[in-house]
C-alpha cells in the first residue's frame, strides 16, 4: 500500500553511533540534577533551575538524536510539526502559569 | 477475590434502571438468536469484526455512534420530562442521586461515545477515498482504536447495571470528584471509559495524520486537497496536541483517588483549580474536533449540490489552520468566574471573541457558492441549511458569553447550556447526519429515501429550536443547569415547551431509523448504478458503489483542486485502464478485537479493585501486543486479473447505462 507512494523524503533513521550519543547524553543529564538534589551542593533555587535547564537540553537531545529532528534533513514536515508541538505547549505552560499565578494572587492562598 | 464488587452493586431495587435493563437484554438476546438463526456469526467474524477495512470500520464507528445517540437521547428525554414535573415543590420521578447520574453519563455519552465514533466513522470512510488511498498508513492500529472506542463504550453501558455511573457532571471536576466526596465506583468508570477510549482517539489522530501526509495520490498537493481532507487533517493535528493533556490530567485524578496523592486536593499543596485549568485546555480544543471535520462535511455539500467550485477555497483552508491554532488560546473562558482577574479575562475574553472571525469568513463560503449555483435541495442541503441558521445565532450568543461581565452573570445558567447545543447540534450533529446521507451511497451502493430524510431534518431543526430558546430565557430568568427539581413557578412554562421540543427532536430521530429501514427495504429502487449518484467533485465519487475493498484499481493522479470533476470535464473519468496491477492489500486480524475486550475488563478490574483481574488482563494485552508484533503474515496481493474481473463488471453497467 504505502510502498506506492514513494516520495523524495530521505530516510534517514540514525545510526548506532547516533543512538550511543544520544543515549550517553540522556544519561549524564538525568544523572546530574540526581546528583545535585542527593548531595544538595546548590541552594534550591539554584538546584531548581538547574534540573529546568537539564531538562530541557534533555528534550533537545532527544528530539535530534531519537527523533532525527535537525535542521535541514527530512521532509519539511517534520520541521513543521516540531514547531507547531513547541507552539502549544508553549501556550499551555506559559498560559497555564500565567493563569495559576493570578489565581493565587486573587484568592491569597496561604495568607 | 472480587475486590469492591458484590451482588449488591445491581441497582435491582430501582425500578427505571432494571426495565431499561430487561429491555436491553431482551434486544440483545434477539439480536444473538437472529445471528445464530442466520448462521451468521462466521460472516460476522470474518468481514467485519476482524476487518482493517477502513470503510468497514467507519461503518462500525457510526453504528456505535447511532446506537449511544439513542442511549444518550434516553438521558435528554429523562431530564426534560424530569423538569418539565418537577416544579414547585414536586419531586418528580427522578431521585437527585439518580438525576446527577443522568446529566453526567449524557454529556460525556453524547460528546465521547456519540460525537467521536461518528466523526471518527466518516474521517474513515471518507478521506481514503478522497485522497485517492487504498487504506489508511496503519489499517491494524485503526482496527485496534476502534476496538478500544468499543471498550470505552461496554464500560460506560456496563455502570448502568453494575454499580453506578459518576454523578459529578461530565467533566468530573475534583473536589466532589476525589475519593473523599465520591468514594463510590462511578467516577472510577468515568475515568476508565475515558481513558481507554482516548488512547484509541490519539492512536486514530496519529493514523490519520500520517494517512493525509504521506498517501495522497500523485499530484495532489496539500492546496488540491478535498476541504473535508482539509478540516480532518487539522482535526488529526488536534487530537494528537490535546489528548494528551486529557490523559495525563486523568492519570493525575487517578493518582489522587487511588493511591492517595494531592494533585487536586487542598491537602499537601494541590489545587483543583489546576484541574479545571488542564481539562480545559483540552476540553475547547475538543470542541474544534468535532465541529472542524462537520465544516468540511458542508463544504463538499454544499459544493456539490450548487453544482460550483467551492467559493474561496484558499480562505477557507486558512481559516482552518487559523482556528486550529486560536483553540487553543481560549480555554479560560470556561472558567472566568474561577477569580484570574481582570487582565487575564480580558486576553481570553477578546481571543475568544477573534475565533469568531475565521468561523465567520467559513460562513461566507458557504454562502457565496450558493450564491447564483444551481442549488439541489436534497437531504444533505438541508441539513446544511438548517446548520447555516443555527450555527449563527448559536456563534452569537456565544460571542456575548465570551464577554467576561456578561459571563459573571451566565456562567452555568441555562443560557449557557443552550448556546452551547446551539452549536453541537446545529454544527456537529447537522453536519454529521448530512455527511452520513451523503457518503451512505458510496459505503452501501444505495441511497437513503430522500423524504424521510427531509422529514427527519424538518423535525431536529423545529425541535432543537423548540427545546433550547426556552432555555436562553431561562437562563435570563436565573435558571442554573443541572436542577433536579425548583419552586419558581415561572419557570414551568418554558421548561414544559423544552420538554415538547425534545419530544420533536424524537421525531427526527424516530424518522432517521426509519429513513434507514424504508432505504433498506427498497434498496433495488436507489441503486446507484454509477458510483457517482451526486454529481460528485471529488476522488471517491470516481470509484464504483459501493466502493471495492481495495478502493481504486489504478492510483488516480491528480490535476486539479476538483479532481474528479476536472476529469469528468476532460473525458476521462471513465476511460478504460489498459491493463491492471496485482493491489497490495493488509490482511485481517483479530489482534484488535482481543486487546480492546481484554481491555474492557481491565478497566472493569481496575474500577472494583479486583487487582489479580486488572494484572492477568494487562498481561493478556501485552501478550496479544507481542504475538501480532511478529506476526509476519500481515498482508496479501489481490491478483490483477481479479482486480480486472472485478472492474469489468463495473464498466458493463456504466455500458448498460449509456
Amino acid at each position: 500500500m504505502s510502498n506506492q507512494h514513494h516520495s523524495q523524503e530521505s530516510h534517514d533513521h540514525g545510526s548506532v553511533k547516533s543512538y550511543t550519543t544520544g543515549l550517553i547524553l540522556s544519561i549524564i543529564l538525568t544523572v546530574i540534577p540526581f546528583g545535585l538534589v542527593m548531595t544538595g551542593a546548590l541552594s534550591a533555587m539554584t538546584t531548581l533551575a538547574a534540573i529546568m535547564i537539564m531538562a530541557v537540553v534533555q528534550i533537545v537531545v532527544q528530539v535530534v538524536y531519537f527523533l532525527h529532528l535537525d535542521e535541514g534533513s527530512g521532509p519539511r514536515w517534520n520541521m513543521v510539526s516540531l514547531w507547531f508541538t513547541i507552539l502549544i505547549v508553549g501556550i499551555v505552560v506559559v498560559g497555564s502559569v500565567w493563569i495559576m499565578f493570578h489565581l493565587n494572587h486573587n484568592l491569597m492562598v496561604g495568607m | 477475590m472480587f475486590g469492591k464488587l458484590s451482588i449488591e452493586a445491581v441497582p435491582y431495587h430501582e425500578p427505571i434502571v432494571m426495565v431499561v435493563l430487561a429491555v436491553a437484554a431482551v434486544m440483545g438476546l434477539a439480536v444473538v438468536a437472529a445471528i445464530t438463526y442466520f448462521k451468521k456469526w462466521g460472516y460476522l467474524w470474518k468481514e467485519w469484526i476482524t476487518s482493517v477495512d477502513h470503510k468497514r470500520l467507519g461503518v462500525m464507528y457510526i453504528i456505535v455512534a447511532i446506537i449511544m445517540l439513542i442511549r444518550g437521547f434516553s438521558d435528554a428525554i429523562m431530564m426534560r420530562s424530569q423538569q418539565a414535573i418537577a416544579s414547585g415543590g414536586a419531586q418528580g420521578y427522578l431521585p437527585p442521586e439518580h438525576y446527577d447520574q443522568i446529566f453526567t453519563a449524557h454529556g460525556v455519552i453524547m460528546i465521547f461515545f456519540m460525537a467521536m465514533p461518528f466523526m471518527v466513522g466518516l474521517m474513515n470512510i471518507a478521506v481514503p477515498l478522497q485522497i485517492g488511498a487504498r487504506d489508511v498508513a496503519f489499517p491494524f492500529l485503526n482496527s485496534l482504536s476502534f476496538w478500544l472506542t468499543v471498550a470505552g463504550v461496554i464500560l460506560v453501558n456496563v455502570s448502568l447495571g453494575v454499580g453506578e455511573f459518576a454523578a459529578t457532571g461530565w467533566l468530573a471536576y475534583p473536589p466532589l470528584s476525589d475519593i473523599q466526596y465520591s468514594p463510590g465506583v462511578g467516577v472510577d468508570y468515568w475515568i476508565w471509559s475515558l481513558q481507554i477510549s482516548g488512547i484509541g482517539t490519539l492512536l486514530t489522530g496519529v493514523n490519520f495524520f500520517v494517512t493525509i501526509l504521506k498517501m495522497r495520490a500523485p499530484g495532489m498537493t496539500l492546496m488540491k486537497m478535498p476541504m473535508f481532507t482539509w478540516t480532518a487533517l487539522c482535526t488529526n493535528v488536534l487530537i494528537i496536541t490535546a489528548f494528551p493533556i486529557l490523559t495525563v490530567t486523568i492519570a493525575l485524578l487517578t493518582l489522587d483517588r487511588y493511591i492517595g496523592t494531592h494533585f487536586f486536593t487542598n491537602d499537601m499543596g494541590g489545587n483543583q483549580m489546576m484541574y479545571v485549568n488542564l481539562i480545559w485546555a483540552w476540553g475547547h480544543p475538543e470542541v474544534y474536533i468535532l465541529v472542524l471535520p462537520a465544516f468540511g462535511i458542508f463544504a463538499e455539500v454544499v459544493a456539490t449540490y450548487c453544482k460550483k467550485r467551492l467559493f474561496g477555497y484558499t480562505s477557507m483552508v486558512y481559516a482552518t489552520v487559523a482556528i486550529t491554532v486560536l483553540s487553543f488560546i481560549v480555554w479560560l473562558h470556561h472558567f472566568f468566574t474561577m477569580g484570574a482577574g481582570a487582565n487575564v479575562n480580558s486576553f481570553f475574553g477578546i481571543a475568544t471573541m477573534i475565533i469568531a472571525i475565521p468561523t465567520g469568513v467559513k460562513i461566507f463560503n458557504w454562502l457565496f457558492t450558493m450564491y447564483e449555483g444551481r442549488v439541489q435541495f436534497t437531504v444533505p442541503m438541508a441539513w446544511t441549511l438548517g446548520f447555516l441558521i443555527t450555527f449563527t445565532i448559536g456563534g452569537m450568543t456565544g460571542v456575548l458569553l465570551a464577554v467576561p461581565g456578561a459571563d459573571y452573570v451566565l456562567h452555568n445558567s441555562l443560557f449557557l447550556i443552550a448556546h452551547f447545543h446551539n452549536v453541537i447540534i446545529g454544527g456537529v450533529v447537522f453536519g454529521y447526519l448530512a455527511g452520513f446521507t451523503y457518503w451512505f451511497p458510496k459505503v452501501f451502493g444505495f441511497k437513503l429515501d430522500e423524504k424521510l430524510g427531509k422529514a427527519s431534518a424538518w423535525c431536529w431543526i423545529v425541535g432543537f429550536f423548540t427545546a433550547f430558546m426556552p432555555l436562553y430565557a431561562l437562563g435570563f430568568m436565573g435558571m442554573t443547569r443541572r436542577l433536579n427539581s425548583y419552586d419558581n413557578p415561572d419557570w414551568h412554562f418554558p421548561l414544559i415547551v423544552a420538554a415538547i421540543g425534545a419530544a420533536i427532536i424524537a421525531c427526527g430521530i424516530a424518522c432517521q431509523l426509519l429513513q434507514l429501514f424504508v432505504s433498506i427495504k427498497n434498496r433495488h429502487q436507489n441503486i446507484d448504478e454509477t458510483g457517482d449518484p451526486w454529481g460528485g467533485r471529488t476522488l471517491e465519487w470516481s470509484i464504483p458503489s459501493p466502493a471495492p475493498f481495495y478502493n481504486f484499481a489504478h492510483t488516480p493522479v491528480v490535476e486539479e483542486r476538483d479532481a474528479f470533476w476536472d476529469m469528468k470535464e476532460k473525458g476521462i473519468s471513465e476511460q478504460k485502464p489498459a491493463e491492471y496491477q496485482d493491489i497490495h492489500m493488509p490482511k485481517n486480524t483479530s489482534a484488535g478485537f482481543f486487546i480492546g475486550i481484554i481491555a474492557s475488563v481491565f478497566g472493569f478490574a481496575l474500577i472494583w479493585h479486583i487487582w489479580w483481574l486488572a494484572i492477568v488482563s494487562a498481561i493478556g494485552i501485552f501478550v496479544t501486543m507481542v504475538l501480532r508484533t511478529f506476526n509476519d503474515d500481515i498482508d496479501y496481493y489481490v491478483p490483477a486479473a481479479e482486480v480486472e474481473r472485478i472492474e469489468s463488471q463495473r464498466y458493463q453497467k456504466l455500458s448498460n447505462q449509456a
